[in-house]
């Protein structure tokens, strides 16, 4: 049903736009979470979680209480759950989206006549099939596991194996799991391994100094943030990594927490560059009563390999590097001041090129063309200039620009770009560009925006875009 | 151009009197590390000079090192020259600048000092050009005195211009004084601009005398322009179509 028959039904509906990304990443944080019941956990897109519990139930006084743990814990997060304990991944998916709920099927007892006496009433779908090969089984009027386990419905041993090889031969060429509904069945029963991808948490680097005196001093807290700086460059070194992000919380006495975040433009890890850094953004810190703890953070991290330090000081303290340049200049300046220009395919010329972080890569395009001269400055917005020409369609004579009243000498053109329909609105008017020079030399690059009587306005505006040098 | 002589004006002069020294040209094996162009700020003449003075230096400087310069420039401006002049044009610079080009738009004057000064530290910089408006309060002599030391010791050349401002105390080892100048006429098109060529005098320099010359930009290298009734573009045209490369046919490459 699409949104609009939907609201046409009822008005009330609220609609939420989906976000797959942010529930595969809600999900893995589920997971990591999850390994407070078993040492190890997968995710099972989109909404699944499975964890390995074996040899863990006793600690939570047996398999019916760590469930109930499990729906108890869940249920606090305000999340409804289906929770099932089985000897293999496939069954315990089996029971918990198929089975009663709380489910649980015991591994002393599990035999595979057992698991097939518990588990042959579920539906073939419960065996975690693609939609094709369910089609496929509906057709061939297997609808159930045990159907599936005892394929003839026969007791004759040598029908039930023909009837077998056919199936088997069936999906002899469906190698994919999900697609092979006898793999599937193999692996519910645990007699072929089934492979999990587990998830592994990776706590983000974060060192912090509680303080036995609260700071209330600048050059205290900058000694405390130096020696924050140099646990860090230790942490990031143990990992092979550099920061790209640091966040520095200062907790007061009041229980106020206070947080200052620097962006690095290349992963770093200098304990003096980022001392520095921080020191720029403690001004404004308000102390009060004082802070009690102090806590960095590398939010953002990049493999950074260890590298030999220059073998003479002479050259440390010959100048800095680039990235170390523009990190200062960022936290001063602020996070746009630093850019730098990127061609775009565009032919307008404002949209022609773009700012984008300093030392992100390039992105590649086509060579620009090298026949059309372009202005060495661009105005940041084209200004309206007063213009004498001899025909409305001709070559400016003389114009008007802040405030003073040149003559023009030398022109060359039009340059005629058309506005970018597939982006702009119906009413946009075209430019004819013309590279002028005036009495004294100085070279501008104007535009006529449209043509009289081209149906989208009056009269024409001129307006100076660009400065040649 | 103005009404009383500075100290600053007089005092170079007099030493050039005393002792003799080379004239200035382009392609000089020695390059100044700080440099201030004053230009009005209607035209883009004081950063086409600057850009030209620093890939002239940078091509002496480059002579003697082998292999491609891929360091990068940095362009810093304030807020009031991004208002008069505008940002630089990636497709108005010159092709090997294109990649190279760093950008600092800083809010205030003392933004911009500080930005400048922070990239003449950087030894990955090939060269820093700054275009600041007026004459804010926060350029003093100090100001400058600290540029031209940073510049000196980390050995990172600086191009400043200052954009309709009046020459006060500086300690700048160059300082131009550059108006826009007619064009030279393209060898095609007589009625359409030409390569760009400015009126510059250089008024205040430590090794050199002060002089006036007419100079023009003539397909990426600096060079004095002569009469300016007869001399044309050394070059058939800005735009040279036929380029020398391999793989062509031969008679494309004898025609280049």
């Amino acid at each position: 049903m699409l949104l609009a028959d939907a609201r046409a039904l009822c008005p009330d509906l609220v609609a939420v736009p989906a976000d797959p990304a942010g529930d595969l990443a809600a999900l893995e944080k589920l997971a990591v979470w999850a390994q407070r019941w078993g040492p190890w956990s997968a995710l099972d897109p989109p909404d699944g979680v499975l964890v390995d519990v074996t040899g863990v139930a006793h600690l939570f006084g047996g398999e019916e209480a760590l469930l109930a743990d499990v729906a108890q814990a869940f249920a606090r997060r305000g999340l409804a759950t289906r929770a099932a304990l089985a000897p293999t991944a496939g069954a315990a998916w089996a029971l918990a989206h198929f089975g009663p709920p709380g489910a649980i099927l015991h591994p002393f007892r599990a035999g595979e006549e057992h698991m097939l006496r518990h588990l042959g009433d579920l539906p073939v779908a419960a065996l975690r099939l693609d939609d094709d090969v369910l089609t496929v089984l509906r057709r061939l009027g297997i609808k159930r596991l045990g159907e599936l386990a005892g394929v003839s419905g026969a007791d004759d041993p040598a029908r039930e194996a023909a009837a077998r090889d056919a199936l088997r031969r069936r999906f002899r060429n469906h190698r994919s799991p999900a697609a092979n509904p006898l793999l599937r069945l193999d692996q519910l029963l645990g007699k072929v391994p089934e492979p999990l991808l587990p998830v592994i948490a990776r706590p983000m680097p974060m060192v912090q100094r509680r303080l036995m005196e609260p700071l209330r001093h600048r050059d205290l807290l900058d000694r405390v943030v130096e020696d924050l700086a140099h646990d860090m460059v230790r942490a990031l070194e143990a990992r092979g990594e550099g920061a790209r992000r640091l966040e520095l919380a200062l907790w007061r006495v009041d229980g106020e927490a206070l947080t200052r975040r620097i962006e690095l433009a290349a992963a770093t890890r200098e304990a003096s560059h980022i001392t520095r850094l921080f020191a720029a953004r403690l001004d404004d810190v308000e102390a009060g009563f004082g802070i009690e703890m102090v806590q960095l953070r590398a939010s953002w991290s990049e493999p950074l390999a260890l590298s030999q330090a220059d073998l003479d000081a002479a050259a440390e303290d010959h100048g800095t590097a680039l990235a170390a340049c523009i990190d200062r200049l960022t936290v001063r300046l602020g996070p746009k001041a630093v850019t730098r220009p990127v061609a775009r395919a565009s032919h307008i010329p404002e949209r022609a090129q773009t700012w984008q972080l300093p030392l992100a890569p390039v992105p590649s395009g086509q060579a620009a063309h090298t026949f059309n001269i372009r202005p060495l400055k661009l105005l940041e917005r084209a200004e309206p200039i007063a213009v004498l020409y001899a025909s409305p369609d001709g070559v400016p004579q003389r114009f008007r620009w802040r405030g003073e009243v040149r003559e023009v000498t030398r022109v060359e053109g039009p340059e005629r770009i058309a506005p970018e329909w597939w982006c702009e609105r119906s009413t946009a008017r075209l430019r004819d560009y013309y590279r002028i020079e005036d009495e004294t030399g100085r070279r501008y690059w104007i535009f006529r925006q449209g043509l009289l009587g081209d149906g989208r306005g009056g009269v024409p505006d001129w307006f100076l875009h660009g400065l040649y040098a | 151009m103005f009404s009383k002589p500075s100290p600053a004006n007089v005092l170079p002069r007099a030493i050039a009197a005393a002792v003799p020294e080379a004239r200035w040209r382009p392609g000089l094996a020695e390059q100044p590390f700080h440099s201030e162009v004053f230009a009005p700020a209607s035209e883009a003449s004081g950063a086409g000079l600057a850009l030209a003075l620093a890939r002239d230096a940078l091509a002496q400087v480059g002579a003697q090192t082998p292999g491609e310069d891929a360091r990068h420039v940095l362009w810093v401006q304030d807020r009031a020259a991004i208002r008069l002049g505008g940002r630089p044009c990636l497709a108005g610079l010159p092709p090997d600048w294109r990649r190279r080009l760093l950008h600092v738009a800083a809010a205030t004057p003392e933004d911009a000092l500080f930005a400048l000064e922070e990239g003449l530290k950087c030894r990955d910089l090939a060269c820093v050009i700054g275009e600041i408006a007026g004459n804010p309060r926060a350029f003093s002599f100090t100001a400058s005195r600290r540029l031209s030391l940073t510049a000196e010791r980390h050995g990172v050349r600086l191009w400043l211009v200052r954009l309709d401002a009046t020459p006060d105390l500086s300690s700048a080892r160059m300082r131009w004084q550059v108006r826009a100048a007619p064009s030279l006429h393209p060898r095609w098109n007589a009625a359409a601009p030409g390569t760009a060529s400015w009126h510059a005098e250089l008024f205040r320099a430590r090794t050199h005398a002060p002089d006036e010359w007419m100079i023009c930009d003539d397909s990426g290298t600096l060079r004095i322009r002569r009469d300016p009734d007869t001399d044309v573009a050394a070059t058939p045209d800005i735009i040279r179509l036929a380029r020398p490369t391999v793989g062509r046919s031969l008679a494309a490459r004898a025609h280049a």
